[in-house]
Parts: structure tokens; C-alpha cells; sequence
């Protein structure tokens, strides 16, 4: 089974040469610590950066610099800053290369819900709308169930919906999964998780075929 | 040159009232109009419809418009960091009107631009779409979003000149530049304002033409929300 690094690390490996990335807050934020340094990628960030680099030294931090989750950043050479529309004209013109976000719940036809618990939680969905109508690369990174251990892969979201039919991969701390048209399509193991396991863990439908190997990280 | 420098904050917010729709520039606590902020509470007005991504923090930012319930609505994005808004918010105090991120900015931009509407995909198939027109576009749906119409807007920049050319700084810019020339009257207050003539054209990020009231601001807190940092190695 995968920790919250350990599912960044595994989405990691779907960052490639050339992408220009946003990562959500949460466990997507991670995925930038484990990006191979041989490749060439800019972090997005939605309040206005591109070439996000690491957090700043202690005393270096500036209020004028940061991140969408409203933490201090650093910027690396190449970087940019602009406005929130362009920032979003970046988004939904398709010129993000891959979208990782958080989510409580994804349904087999790859419907996403991830900003408010009707009467409990109601924060707001920021960006998170956006993003997910536009980008055709969108991966969510969270644990396979809920605190209370019920599955969040479903076959239809009970929350108020974030987007429609758009998540195209989701990696878990059991499993990766891509999400086709005819459901779940189980791809790799966790380490050390049965694909019984994944199965039980799992309330929407999942496709099993052939065998299913263990992922590397 | 047309001049566009006033006195000082008490001078550019003439004219608001309560009951009004105010656009306020930032993001989380980066960028805000601190100093308009201060004398809308000062004034206390009241019933004030607030068009901003984010709500303040208890004590800072819109929140202090809040504690004093001067908020009678709030357009935002996110509002994940404020208990009083969400206290006010539950017990229907507030009325609260969320709106994905890109669509607010684009709704800054539509109004600044001369837009009525626009479609987005954004929302599509959420609550966010509920009661308003969607159409079909290249096989891909789309809801249609009004440009916003307010009041003032109040922004806050780096570097301003007196002709209310305006420069940004980091993050900082935010939805400043597109809620500038979306309301009647644009209010920028400025960390640094130098006579016409001192920027370089070349560099400015808002033209003048969209700013009516331009002051050198003041005492700027420029609170960090989540100061995050690594060690030296």
C-alpha cells in the first residue's frame, strides 16, 4: 500500500519531457518533489505563475509570490507572471499539458466531485471547475476510501459534482486506474495489495484483465 | 497627459454608498486593496455586494467588512479561510454566490472589455449551470456566463504613474488587471505612484484609460497567509 508520497511518486512517472503542469492542492502539490530532474516541465499555478520552483529559504519569503494554495514560492529561470484570466485563458485554451487534483469522489464515467459536502463543507471550488472542463489529462491523486473506509470510485457520485465525464486516471494508495469507457480498468497493484483487495475497495466496476502488475515507483 | 491622482483614499472612494457592488482586486491576502478596504470599514456602509475571489481571514483582508456586517452578498471562488464568513454564511446572514475561478476573472474581463456574456465550459453539468443557457460548440458543451456589472473596483498595484498606468508585482497581479475599467469607477491604490513620464511604456501592465481615480497608498501589512519555507543545506 501507498502513502500520500507514495501515490505522488507513482504519478510522478506520468509527468513527461515538455509539460507544462497544474498540481492541486493536497497530495498533487507532492508530485513536483519527485519529478525527475532530467526532464524539462513548468509547474502552473492558477493565481498566476508559470515555473513554479521550490519553497523559498527561511527569510526569503515574499507576500508578492505564491502559490494557489496561498503558500510562499520560489519562481526558476523562465518563469512568468500574469493575470487570472490569461492564467485561466491557459486552462481552458488547452495549453496545460496534464491536470493532478484531489477528489472525494469519482464515478466510473469519470465524473469528479471534489468541493462541497451539502450542509457540512461548502468552500468554494476555486479553480477546480475550470480546470476539469477543460484539460484532456486529468489524473486524481487520493486514498481509495474515505475515513469511514467506504470506496470514493463509485458508480455514480452522491456529492454535488465538480465536472462531468473528464477524469481520465486516477492513482490511488492501492491502485492506478484508468477510467474507460466501459468503467474502472484495474491497471497496476500498490505494492504488496491483492487485486481482491482493490476489488473490495472498490464500489464501482472495475475491469480486471490479464494480469495485473505490481507497480514500480 | 490626463491626470488621474487624488489626494489620498478619502478622496478616491467619494461617491460610494451602501447598497453598492464593489469589485476588490487579490487573491487569499496577496494583492488586496488594503487601503480602500480600511476606509470602506471607516465609512460603514452597509448591504454591500462584494465581487472577490476569496473572503479575507477573520481579522484581515474582507474579513474586517465582514465582522462589521457590512456584506450583505459575496461573489467568490473560494471562501475556505474565514470562520466568521462561513458563520455568517450558515445562519443566512450572508448571502454567498460561488463561481468557478475562471469564470469570475473572465466576468472581470468581459465587463472591462465590452462583452455582455460568454460561453465557458466550466460548470457544465453542476449546480453552477443550473437555470442558465448552454449550447453545444465543436460537440462540446459550454454554459453561458454574464459579464459582471459593478459600482467601483477597487485595485492595488506595485507601481503607478499620475496618468494611472499601472505595473504588478509577482503574484500580486492576480485579478487586479481585469476587474480594472469592469465598474463605473476604477480605484487603484499603488505602493509606489511617480509623476507621468517615470515608466517605461514598454512595461506598463494596465493602460491608464481604464483607472479613474488613482492614490499612493499606505501601510501596507502585505500579509503572508501560509509562509511555507525549506531549510538551508
Amino acid at each position: 500500500m501507498l502513502d500520500k508520497n507514495g501515490i505522488a511518486k507513482r504519478i510522478a512517472k506520468e509527468v513527461k519531457d515538455g509539460y507544462y503542469v497544474n498540481l492541486g492542492i493536497g497530495i498533487p502539490t507532492l508530485v513536483a518533489n519527485f519529478v525527475r530532474d532530467d526532464i524539462s516541465v513548468e509547474f502552473q499555478s492558477e493565481n498566476g505563475v508559470l515555473g513554479m520552483g521550490p519553497f523559498p529559504f527561511e527569510g526569503e519569503e515574499d507576500a508578492d509570490i505564491i502559490n494557489a494554495g496561498k503558500q510562499t514560492i520560489t519562481t526558476l529561470p523562465g518563469a512568468s507572471f500574469f493575470d487570472s484570466a490569461t492564467s485561466f485563458g491557459m486552462i481552458r485554451g488547452q495549453h496545460v499539458d496534464l491536470t493532478i487534483l484531489g477528489a472525494m469522489e469519482v464515478a466510473e464515467n469519470g465524473d469528479i466531485a471534489n468541493w462541497k459536502i451539502p450542509g457540512k463543507m461548502v468552500k468554494g471550488m476555486g479553480g477546480a471547475m475550470d480546470l476539469v472542463a477543460s484539460a484532456e489529462n486529468i489524473i486524481v491523486a487520493m486514498m481509495h476510501t474515505n475515513r469511514a473506509g467506504e470506496s470514493k470510485l463509485l458508480k455514480k457520485c452522491s456529492l454535488p459534482l465538480t465536472g462531468v465525464g473528464c477524469v481520465t486516471k486516477i492513482v490511488t494508495n492501492l491502485a492506478v486506474i484508468e477510467v474507460t469507457s466501459r468503467g474502472f480498468e484495474l491497471k497496476e497493484r500498490a505494492p504488496g495489495v491483492s487485486v481482491e483487495e482493490i476489488k473490495a475497495a472498490t464500489e464501482g466496476t472495475l475491469i480486471i484483465e490479464g494480469d495485473i502488475t505490481e507497480m514500480t515507483i | 497627459m490626463i491626470l488621474k491622482k487624488v489626494a489620498g483614499v478619502e478622496e478616491a472612494l467619494q461617491g460610494v454608498e451602501s447598497g453598492m457592488t464593489f469589485m476588490l482586486g487579490g487573491f487569499g491576502l496577496c494583492g488586496i486593496p488594503e487601503n480602500a478596504i480600511a476606509q470602506l470599514v471607516e465609512l460603514g456602509i452597509e448591504n454591500i455586494t462584494c465581487i472577490s475571489n476569496n473572503a479575507g481571514v477573520d481579522d484581515f483582508g474582507l474579513g474586517l467588512l465582514l465582522q462589521k456586517h457590512q456584506i450583505k452578498k459575496m461573489i467568490s471562488s473560494y471562501v475556505g479561510e474565514n470562520d466568521e464568513f462561513e458563520r455568517q454564511m450558515l445562519s443566512g446572514e450572508l448571502e454567498v454566490e460561488l463561481t468557478p475561478q475562471g469564470t469570475l476573472a473572465e466576468k472581470c474581463r468581459a465587463a472591462q472589455a465590452g462583452f455582455p456574456a460568454f460561453y465557458t465550459p466550466a460548470g457544465y453539468g453542476t449546480e453552477v449551470s443550473m437555470g442558465k443557457e448552454t449550447r453545444e460548440f465543436n460537440g462540446k458543451m459550454y454554459v453561458l456566463e454574464e459579464a459582471f456589472k459593478a459600482d467601483f473596483s477597487f485595485v492595488k498595484a506595485w507601481k503607478g504613474d499620475e496618468a494611472g498606468n499601472l505595473i504588478f508585482k509577482g503574484t500580486a497581479r492576480n485579478f487586479n488587471p481585469c476587474m480594472c475599467g469592469a465598474a463605473k469607477i476604477t480605484v487603484a491604490e499603488v505602493e509606489e505612484l511617480v509623476p507621468a513620464g517615470e515608466l517605461d511604456p514598454n512595461q506598463i501592465h494596465v493602460p491608464g484609460i481604464f483607472v479613474q481615480r488613482i492614490f499612493q497608498g499606505k501601510d501596507y501589512e502585505k500579509r503572508i497567509e501560509q509562509k511555507t519555507v525549506r531549510k538551508r543545506s
